[in-house]
């Protein structure tokens, strides 16, 4: 039976853009930043449509939670192939302390909502890394998990998942519906053709809002103060081993 | 937009797509090269969303599956990859963007078209232009000028991207003054023989398919009424490739001299009527020059990518040297120039997908375009100084590529004398 399937795309600060701290040390500038759709994410979308193609999944949904901009994080989704989005609008204060937490409760809700089989998510997101949502979804929904996903086969009812892991590969089964998270070599995500952008535009996108669905997103967490990175301080050259390990002990690390 | 912030750092080029921030994947070796992106603002320019997300899609893929060969496509003065690359093209959908939709083709825009010819002149100018001679000068010109018959059997490889096309106008005794050409076609029962020889002809030697002008009447008293155009394909008996020519820049597209021996070539191969081949040509030059005008546009940006990067990085007596002010004034010429050419190229372009084509402005856009790439590579390398004189920074290849603007697709000189002779008639 072929699957139904819902993949996460986050809009975040784009892979390539200098991050900046915000004056006032409350988060980073995203103010006139260019955004795009979290490349974790991006591979989860691509096994979503190579699952289409392969006729094992019968439609794929995209949701985004996030300002209106998302629908263009969606529409990239849309242009490499997915059937429809799902817009769940979210803005300013709620959207600044949304966590993993709110997320896989909407997932969740989601889920449920579009009877889906397998949901697939990017293993983190490349803004806060928190790697959270899978997991936390898979827990609200009590479905099996397979994380970091570097391969997915579907047998009969059941996913084989290969994942790696320190020192080889780890093959775990799950029974659908499940929750996957992609890592970062499940995939090359292929490149949006002109055509399929085109078509894309005409696809549909629900917008929801969380009174709609029903879900708590009270903040839980306090963000305290958000600095830069420490700059990294020149290292210096020694000559000789005794001068090395005099340095190390001046220092106090041996 | 606060741009700086925004200024890209990418370094994919020695990189699988997209790795490059992501934790725990080793960085691998690290190619000086454009590595640097500064951002566009799309939405200034009024660009819809498709035309955003086509823009992207084109830098991403020209950065990753072309701009790391720049460097060597210009010092072999070759591509060996080309015709893969052609068929990436073909499967992205970018072969036929002008082509209507009845007849394979995306039936999009010349801005559309434009926006593709910019981003990939923006990773390399060379293979851009091939792309565009390949595009615009055979496949739009085929698609408006074929009939059903060549349509069908001639389009379909083009825009998947399994041929490679050319267009030959110029030989080596007719260049501005094209009309004197004197490649002959004779009518001899179901075939022309074509005889003679064409000069300068970008993609001539790996092209499958080329749209090629002719003499059917030498003694028209008028002798642009003696032209005709016909569809040519690599294996028809007479045709060959007589030598590539080395060239100062757009290194990698191969420019040839092309010798027809009898050429036979099926009459049903005419395009049009004979002896109205002048129009299919005057009329093909104007959205030739247009989506050309992109090609410098792309040379631009690159200049720009590489310089305010540069000089932001760069110290000199403990300060940047983006922030002396005869540096910061050369920034700001470089960029305000990038957008007036940019503009002036999507207004233009605009235009034409509304059906008001300005032959002035299609041959303005290049003329403006073209100069002010040259200006601007020759200041992208004396901001970069001694490194901006050597090789392993792209930017004296760009200076060498931007040169080419200001004389293929007509010169300069032919430019303005069809601007003025434009003004001129609005006063006669």
């Amino acid at each position: 039976m072929a699957m139904r399937v819902l993949v996460g795309c986050k809009r975040v600060i784009d892979y390539a853009v200098k991050i900046r701290v915000k004056p006032d040390k409350t988060g980073v500038v995203t103010e006139g930043v260019k955004h795009s759709l979290n490349p974790f994410d991006e591979i989860a979308v691509e096994e979503a449509v190579r699952l289409k193609e392969k006729k094992l999944a019968s439609e794929v949904i995209a949701v985004s939670c996030g300002p209106p901009p998302c629908q263009e994080t969606l529409r990239t989704a849309l242009a490499m192939g997915v059937d429809r989005g799902i817009h769940v609008e979210i803005g300013g204060k709620d959207y600044e302390t949304l966590q993993p937490i709110h997320v896989s409760k909407i997932l969740a809700k989601l889920a449920q909502e579009e009877k889906v089989d397998l949901i697939i998510l990017g293993k983190q997101a490349i803004d806060d890394d928190a790697n959270q949502t899978a997991q936390m979804t898979a827990a609200v929904l009590d479905w099996p998990q397979g994380v970091f996903a570097s391969k997915i086969e579907k047998m009969d009812g059941t996913l084989k998942i290969q994942r790696e892991v320190d020192g080889g590969v780890e093959y775990v089964e799950a029974k659908l519906p499940a929750v996957i998270s992609s890592d970062l070599r499940l995939n090359e995500p292929r490149y949006a053709t002109l055509p399929n952008i085109m078509k894309a535009k005409k696809k549909q996108i629900a917008k929801k809002s969380i009174s709609d669905l029903g879900v708590d997103i009270t903040p839980r967490v306090e963000v305290l103060t958000v600095e830069d990175p420490p700059v990294r301080e020149a290292g210096a050259k020694v000559e000789s081993v005794e001068e090395l390990l005099t340095k190390l002990k001046d220092l106090g690390r041996i | 937009m606060n741009s700086i912030s925004a200024m890209s750092k990418l370094f994919m080029n020695a990189l699988p797509r997209r790795t490059l921030q992501f934790p725990g994947v080793k960085l691998q070796a690290f190619v000086r090269q454009c590595s640097t992106y500064y951002p566009i603002d799309d939405t200034m320019f009024g660009l819809t969303d498709e035309q955003q997300q086509l823009r992207q899609t084109v830098f991403q893929f020209a950065q990753k599956e072309l701009s790391p060969f720049a460097q060597d496509i210009d010092k072999n003065n070759s591509f060996p990859q080309m015709k893969e690359f052609w068929k990436k093209l073909g499967d992205l959908g970018l072969m036929g963007v002008t082509v209507p939709a009845e007849d394979g083709g995306l039936g999009s825009g010349y801005l559309e078209h434009c926006i593709i010819v910019e981003e990939l002149s923006r990773a390399s100018p060379g293979i851009s232009l091939s792309y565009g001679a390949h595009s615009n000068l055979c496949v739009n010109q085929i698609a408006r000028n074929g009939n059903k018959e060549q349509k069908k059997k001639y389009l379909p490889k083009l825009i998947s991207g399994e041929h490679i096309g050319a267009l030959a106008m110029s030989e080596a005794g007719s260049g501005s003054d094209v009309v004197s050409m004197k490649l002959k076609a004779e009518k001899k029962g179901d075939y022309y023989i074509l005889n003679g020889n064409k000069f300068w002809i970008t993609n001539g030697s790996v092209a499958d398919v080329l749209f090629v002008y002719a003499k059917t009447n030498p003694k028209a008293e008028k002798q642009q009424h003696g032209i005709s155009a016909f569809i040519i394909e690599k294996d028809m008996p007479g045709f060959s490739v007589a030598q590539t020519l080395d060239k100062l820049g757009m290194r990698g597209s191969p420019t040839v001299e092309l010798v027809f021996e009898d050429c036979k070539v099926p009459a049903e191969n005419l395009v049009k009527e004979v002896n109205k081949g002048v129009y299919v040509l005057m009329n093909g030059l104007d959205y030739e020059r247009l989506v050309l005008a992109a090609g410098p546009v792309g040379i631009m940006q690159a200049c720009c990518d590489v310089t305010f990067d540069y000089v932001h990085q760069r110290k000199q007596f403990g300060k940047r040297i983006g922030e002396f002010q005869l540096i910061q004034g050369k920034l700001a010429d470089m960029y305000t120039t990038l957008n007036a050419c940019r503009s002036y190229l999507y207004s233009t372009a605009r235009a034409v997908d509304k059906g008001h084509i300005s032959s002035k402005d299609c041959a303005g856009v290049i003329l403006y375009c073209a100069e002010k790439a040259t200006q601007m590579a020759l200041d992208a390398i004396q901001c970069l100084g001694g490194n901006g004189y050597i090789n392993d920074y792209p930017t004296g290849r760009l200076l060498r590529d931007a040169k080419l603007y200001e004389i293929g697709a007509g010169t300069s000189e032919i430019r303005r004398l069809i601007i003025g002779r434009a003004l001129n008639s609005e006063y006669s």
